[in-house]
């Protein structure tokens, strides 16, 4: 489904496009796709907790000397789930996240916007070996893939590998081979938190003396929503002298566009300028007249 | 100056801010100690506040210009929705659905792939058997060093007959059991994630293995032990080389999807195949366990050959109705 305009614009936008999800319920949510940086990351913390996790199985067992068959076969079987299985099934229990990706903020997602099934967790882990590891070999010692291979079959395959290891920086969601398959997309955890509404006098400055801004139509029919939305992370920042300087500058460009002579308070000025664009522009939206952006 | 209360936007906000924050609540308990750690009313009140939220942002969207309500009840719904869409199903309840239904019912609903797949496999035994009685010297372009060991087209009856017979040393079997399943597994997943692109990869892999097999069998017709070597093979190789065959089909069946994407679009039909290929690689890795414990218990310990056709036969029927009936039924009722 593609999203309007609107909710396209309600998410900061940095790195690729947001991808559109769209719930049961119809509605259509935004998430980030993850940084290729952050899954790196992720990565290497779920490889040490692999590490830590074997040493930890084989501890007890390295104090006695001699290692019976029976006891190297349950380690064979051992290395072989924390190897193959360890991101299934914490992917599967921890719906989408495993340690590192817990820890960096990841989430792994079904594109189909329903729940995050378990075929899915496992069919996107089934290839992480040869995304992952044969590729990291491959690098390192070339001829480990196939020993005896003539030397065009090896750079043919060493290619194709590498090719493979290339994928989630060739698409727009940054999916893996095995997110392909299984329909999956990593994603950003949303995370933001709700601010106090601008129309609002600001908390801080409830004590400062009332003052009073009256705006006439034509003054409030120049500016358009993203300059609404600019004004209002200026006035969102957090108090410093640059945001002082920021909002002057703001308030004397304003007052040039809109014709304002008298005197008046800058941040009490932005403030009012806000609430009055902001109450012009919604009326216009709900009289199905959007305006984006400034006319001139 | 404009009062604040005459926005509808503010209005909006006032009004449902406190189901927002009820929920968020709600949301970082489940964060911190997990979706079960919420009482019977919390689980309740979950979904309702989580469609407040989305209903909130549809409306926000129409009528709001606060971008920063905009972003927060976007992600309040986001994160919610995680929560309220994740999958709960319980491990046995998911274990039990796979086997008796999603397993069998998608290996049923292959069996096209998979029946191409058993032939490719037949098709290079048969090849790989003619091929090696026509020039004993291909037997080593089919069969790598480290698995012939001894077993050569130049070995003596002696020989060939020695290492058909028995093993009685169990410590030893685990650990052969348990390497054999890991190197098959592994061998096996590796053909699917190897056979979605394209399908070429899985395909070529079943019919070298068919190769191997062929040729391997070949070498003990001149000494007429084929009747030996196949009872020493198939009690495990029934289960083994039907689980290859259905690593490859899931493969085949993946690619087969980018070859021919159908009606909705490459992306979708290979994620729709992909998921059916790894539920049918996951079934056929238990078989290799099964395969494994059978290889280096069983065939160790049993020499008889009677007995070895005899559990041969009865893993290809166990197989069959399997698939066949319980798979059919799963689909049928699906």
């Amino acid at each position: 489904m593609r999203s309007t305009a609107n909710e396209g614009a309600t998410v900061q936008a940095s790195g690729p496009a947001p991808i559109a999800l769209v719930t049961p319920e119809h509605v259509t949510l935004h998430f980030a796709i993850a940084d290729p940086g952050a899954r790196i990351g992720a990565l290497l913390l779920d490889l040490a907790v692999q590490m830590v996790l074997i040493l930890a199985i084989m501890l007890p067992f390295s104090l006695v000397q001699a290692l019976s068959g029976a006891v190297s076969a349950f380690f064979i079987l051992v290395f072989f789930v924390v190897r193959n299985f360890y991101f299934t099934l914490i992917e599967s229990h921890w719906q989408g996240r495993t340690v590192g990706k817990r820890r960096l903020g990841l989430r792994v997602v079904s594109r189909d916007g329903g729940p995050l099934t378990g075929d899915q967790v496992f069919a996107r882990n089934l290839t992480r070996d040869i995304e992952v590891f044969v590729p990291l070999s491959v690098l390192f010692a070339p001829d480990s893939l196939l020993p005896d291979a003539p030397p065009w079959v090896t750079l043919i395959l060493a290619l194709w590998v590498l090719a493979l290891a290339a994928l989630p920086f060739c698409n727009r969601h940054r999916a893996r081979l095995g997110d392909l398959i299984a329909g999956t997309l990593v994603i950003t955890e949303p995370q933001a938190a709700l601010d106090f509404d601008l129309v609002e006098l600001d908390p801080l400055q409830r004590d400062a003396p009332a003052a009073s801004y009256t705006f006439a139509p034509a003054q409030l029919a120049i500016y358009g929503i993203r300059e609404l939305q600019v004004l209002e992370d200026a006035l969102r920042r957090p108090p410093s002298d640059a945001r002082d300087k920021l909002l002057a500058a703001i308030a004397e460009k304003i007052k040039a566009k809109i014709d304002w002579t008298e005197p008046a308070d800058t941040p009490r000025f932005l403030q009012a300028f806000y609430t009055a664009q902001r109450a012009h522009l919604e009326q216009g939206m709900l009289l199905g007249n959007r305006r984006e952006e400034k006319l001139r | 100056m404009e009062n604040a209360n005459n926005l509808r936007s503010y209005t909006f906000r006032r009004e449902r801010e406190d189901s927002w924050r009820a929920l968020e609540a709600l949301l970082a308990k489940v964060d911190r100690d997990g979706i079960r750690s919420l009482s019977m009313e919390e689980r309740y009140r979950l979904p309702a506040l989580y469609r407040v939220a989305l209903s909130s942002l549809s409306v926000a969207r129409t009528i709001s210009l606060d971008r920063n309500v905009l972003t927060y009840l976007e992600g309040l719904a986001a994160r919610s929705y995680l929560v309220v869409y994740s999958n709960k199903q319980g491990w046995l309840e998911a274990i039990r659905d796979f086997l008796t239904r999603r397993f069998p019912g998608t290996v049923y609903r292959l069996r096209a792939v998979v029946l191409t797949t058993v032939l490719l496999l037949a098709a290079g035994t048969l090849c790989g058997y003619h091929a090696t009685r026509h020039d004993p010297d291909l037997y080593f372009s089919f069969v790598p060093e480290w698995l012939a060991g001894e077993r050569t087209p130049a070995a003596s009856r002696e020989e060939l007959v020695a290492a058909l017979g028995a093993q009685h040393d169990i410590d030893g079997l685990s650990q052969f059991a348990s390497q054999l399943f890991d190197n098959n597994a592994r061998v096996s997943m590796a053909s699917f994630a190897l056979g979605v692109l394209g399908g070429l990869p899985a395909a070529l892999l079943v019919l070298t293995n068919g190769l191997t097999l062929g040729a391997f069998v070949s070498i003990h017709q001149p000494h007429g032990l084929l009747t030996e070597v196949w009872a020493w093979l198939l009690p495990h190789g029934v289960t083994e080389l039907l689980a290859l065959a259905l690593c490859g089909a899931a493969g085949l069946h993946v690619g087969l999807g980018w070859i021919l994407p159908g009606r909705h679009g490459r992306l979708h039909a290979v994620a729709r195949r992909g998921r059916e290929g790894a539920m049918v690689v996951l079934g056929a890795v238990g078989m290799m366990l099964i395969a494994a414990l059978l290889e280096g218990f069983f065939r160790q310990l049993v020499v008889d050959t009677g007995a070895r056709y005899a559990m041969a036969g009865s893993t290809a029927v166990l197989w069959l109705t399997y698939f066949g009936l319980l798979g059919r039924r799963a689909e049928g009722g699906a």
